[in-house]
């Protein structure tokens, strides 16, 4: 059995979903647990073909709930357990997301947004954003990866197995249906052999020794008697959460500080953003850009600071205004005007951005 | 440097406007060129008419479907309807000259409308079978993304085990990719 | 006394005494459990997750590892642990709420794919923890909460046969019973041939357990009894209802 999957460096072109399987391979993921869902199929597409011929495993599950709920056992029995989904069943997985929350398992969630609400299009959206980032009924302690290209769904899932096995708190890697069905280049690599150290994982039951005699028994709840001890449970979790934002949070941005215009997009949006930005800054024009790579945590200070040096900030992307709400949450007092540009469920080209920029600028 | 060259095709579902995409598009990315496919996908897809998006340049591409093409390829009247929305004053329109009853609706404002006979030399000339090649020599000679020798080594990279048992099916496709470069050749 | 010493080895005696009310079945089924697992020797390997319900106050119960899962999840999360580690016996443990209703398509999903896990399922006829509402199982005429003028099979349909159904959906290599909190050993055996069953990696192993809830029932001692022998068995049928064919070995 080959033991890597990926040797050296390599240029590849392929659909996004098959980029999820290889990297989340190259990543060390153990297991896959999946329901079927347009536009995620293919990665279990490809995970079923690739997993066997590296060891790993894979589960259909009747559900999402169940396909959450099978991940996170996976993760206690200490292998890095994954699951990918959409629209309504990114719905069902945050019930079993909420678990992961409470408990601290590092389950990986990779989600290909589709249109909404309801079943809406099997195509493409930006519009499971709030839901990934503070959906369940719970307080948003997840890390959610918002990707652009494929050669960042290489890095990002890579990244996203690393981070949940390091903080302990479930991860996303947000993608879209776009993201999911193109074809476009990236290269892959063995992250060992670029000196991206792979997070070990370790099992919270099972461990060797008789519980009770050789070791306390490992027991793990999520229900709470009283008001305060949760309380105690949840500020610890918030304590936790807000102390690695720093580490975590991730963002791109261009000229952010010394324009008057700021456009704020992420994700595959931030393509054309900053395809506008660039076309228009040659022509003179005082506009920068801001994208949030990591929309839970994200990075405030210095989305704050752009907010504060811009005169507007414009707020591209396909939904009503989903990151919006965590961008004006972020900014909140901050000088900058918010200026919408939302097409739910839609798809907004460079054109578009350029012609909005254009008319604010005047 | 020069924005990414912007193609539809489009047709009925087995017409194989996806596969022309995406070996165009490998190819392009064999070239060391930047390339981005997509198709359209899901329920429309079933039963309707199957659109695909290509962008081929020199950076990295941005949005992955847009508004207005630089050519778009239609191969059946209903995919004459769903692609005028992708027409601009820019646009090369090509269409089918098989195809009937759609010369009212035929986009006026486009930048040039070509009717080749793809169908026609495929039936009388070559095969059915290689239309959709035929198709893809047109679109490479008029957009020049990939340069024809190139497109036939995507061929032969895609169908090459087919090939090794019957050679005379890669003269055929390579024939094809010629009579398609040669219906819009000068005309674009 | 020397019968307090009784308490099977794996239980945690820190633990004790349990968060049980009087006179509930749960102590009973959970100590058959306890003995089934002493006498097998897998303490080590065992893990042992429990349902939202009742079943929720055992999740520090034993000396092995524990989950406390969602309503209804308990089966996908051993599910997912076994897949991910088989030499781990994976349990999971539920009420008739989260085993035939909230977590019913897992049951049956779980048992289709003859899973390599024990469910064991306790059935007391109402939503306990909720305050005594109607559960799948709840006997016709019974009342609870939400049918306060006795369960009307024509509006509600009957009570759910749960090891019949899981019996119907699974193949060879199943093991499935129904015991009763009134025949600890009987119960014992079942649970302990429901993890043999697992150990050898037959197949899915199903326990559902007939038992008592006399803070909802609303009943003294020997009334809970007679429900629970008289009127419970009328549609539940105590006994083994699927056992494995023996394992031919190879030149024997």
């Amino acid at each position: 059995m080959p033991e890597k999957p990926i040797k050296g460096e390599k240029r590849y072109f392929m659909t996004g979903n098959e980029v999820v399987a290889y990297a989340a391979l190259a990543a060390g993921a153990d297991i896959m647990y999946g329901y079927p869902i347009t536009p995620q199929n293919e990665i279990m597409h490809y995970w079923t073909r690739l997993a066997p011929r590296y060891g790993k495993d894979f589960l259909q599950t009747e559900d999402e709930l169940s396909a959450g709920f099978t991940t996170v056992g996976g993760v206690l029995a200490g292998k890095k357990s994954f699951t990918a989904t959409a629209g309504p069943g990114n719905t069902l997985m945050q019930e079993p997301v909420s678990m992961a929350e409470a408990m601290r398992l590092p389950i990986v969630v990779v989600i290909q947004q589709r249109g909404g609400p309801s079943t809406a299009t099997v195509i493409y959206s930006q519009q499971e954003v709030t839901m990934t980032t503070i959906g369940g009924n719970g307080e948003g302690f997840r890390i959610v990866y918002s990707t652009a290209t494929h050669q960042e769904l290489f890095d990002y899932t890579i990244k996203a197995f690393n981070a949940a096995w390091k903080y302990r708190f479930p991860t996303f890697v947000l993608g879209d249906g776009y993201q999911a069905k193109m074809r476009e280049s990236l290269t892959m690599y063995d992250p060992e052999e670029k000196g991206i150290p792979i997070v070990p994982s370790e099992p919270y039951v099972g461990k060797p020794g008789v519980p009770g005699v050789d070791r306390p028994p490992g027991q793990y709840r999520n229900t709470y008697n009283v008001e305060e001890e949760l309380y105690e449970v949840v500020e610890n979790l918030a304590r936790d959460f807000n102390a690695i934002a720093p580490e975590v949070a991730e963002y791109e941005s261009l000229e952010a500080g010394r324009s008057d215009l700021v456009v704020v997009s992420h994700g595959v949006i931030s393509r054309a953003v900053k395809e506008a930005v660039s076309e228009l800054r040659e022509a003179g024009a005082s506009v920068g850009y801001f994208r949030p790579v990591t929309l839970r945590p994200l990075a405030e200070k210095e989305l704050r600071d752009a907010a504060n040096k811009a005169k507007a900030m414009l707020l591209v992307e396909s939904a009503n205004g989903q990151m919006a709400r965590l961008i004006k949450d972020a900014a909140y007092g901050c000088k900058a005007e918010m200026i919408p540009l939302y097409k739910p469920g839609m798809g907004i080209t460079a054109e578009e951005v350029a012609a909005k920029i254009r008319s604010i600028l005047g | 440097m020069a924005k990414a060259v912007k193609i539809i095709l489009a047709g009925e579902g087995g017409q194989g406007v996806q596969s022309v995409a995406e070996i165009i598009a490998e190819a392009a990315n064999e070239e060391g060129r930047e390339a981005l496919y997509i198709p359209n996908f899901g329920v429309e897809q079933r039963g309707g008419v199957s659109v695909a998006y290509l962008q081929i340049g020199d950076r990295p591409i941005g949005s992955p479907k847009f508004l207005k093409a630089d050519i778009v390829i239609a191969l059946s009247d209903r995919a004459v309807y769903r692609t005028l929305k992708y027409v601009g004053p820019e646009t090369v329109f090509v269409y089918d000259a098989g195809i009937k009853g759609v010369e009212d609706v035929i986009p006026k404002s486009a930048r040039k409308v070509l009717a080749i006979p793809a169908l026609q030399v495929a039936n009388e000339e070559l095969n059915p079978r290689v239309f959709n090649v035929i198709i893809m020599g047109a679109v490479v000679r008029a957009t020049e993304v990939v340069s024809q020798d190139r497109a036939k080594d995507a061929i032969e990279k895609k169908l090459g085990y087919k090939f090794e048992k019957n050679p005379e099916l890669r003269d055929l496709n390579f024939k094809a990719i010629d009579r398609g470069a040669e219906l819009v050749t000068g005309l674009v | 006394m020397s019968l307090q010493l009784a308490m099977p080895k794996s239980w945690r005696v820190d633990t004790k005494p349990h968060k049980f009310c009087p006179g509930c079945g749960h102590g009973l089924v959970l100590k058959a459990l306890g003995q089934a697992i002493d006498e097998l020797g897998i303490q080590d390997r065992t893990v042992y997750g429990c349902d939202i319900g009742c079943s929720l106050l055992s999740w520090d119960f034993f000396n092995f590892d524990s989950i406390q899962t969602h309503h209804g999840r308990t089966t996908p999360v051993i599910t997912g642990l076994k897949r991910a580690n088989p030499n781990l016996i994976g349990i999971a443990y539920m009420g008739d709420g989260g085993g035939y209703a909230i977590g019913s398509q897992h049951l049956v999903n779980a048992a289709s794919r003859n899973e390599k896990i024990t469910v064991i399922l306790v059935n007391n006829t109402q939503y306990g923890m909720t305050g005594g509402q109607m559960a799948p199982t709840t006997m016709p005429g019974q009342k609870t909460e939400t049918s306060p003028y006795g369960r009307d099979p024509e509006k509600t349909g009957y009570p759910t046969q749960g090891p019949e159904m899981v019996a119907a959906v699974t193949r060879e290599g199943a093991y499935v019973a129904r015991g009763t909190v009134s025949n600890p050993r009987q119960l014992r055996g079942f649970i302990k041939k429901a993890l043999e069953n697992q150990i050898q990696g037959r197949g899915f192993s199903f326990v559902e357990v007939l038992s008592t809830c006399p803070t909802n029932w609303r009943t003294n001692a020997e009334e809970t009894w007679k429900f629970v022998e008289k009127e419970m068995t009328r549609y539940f049928k105590v006994g083994e209802i699927k056992v494995p064919e023996p394992r031919h070995e190879e030149g024997k």
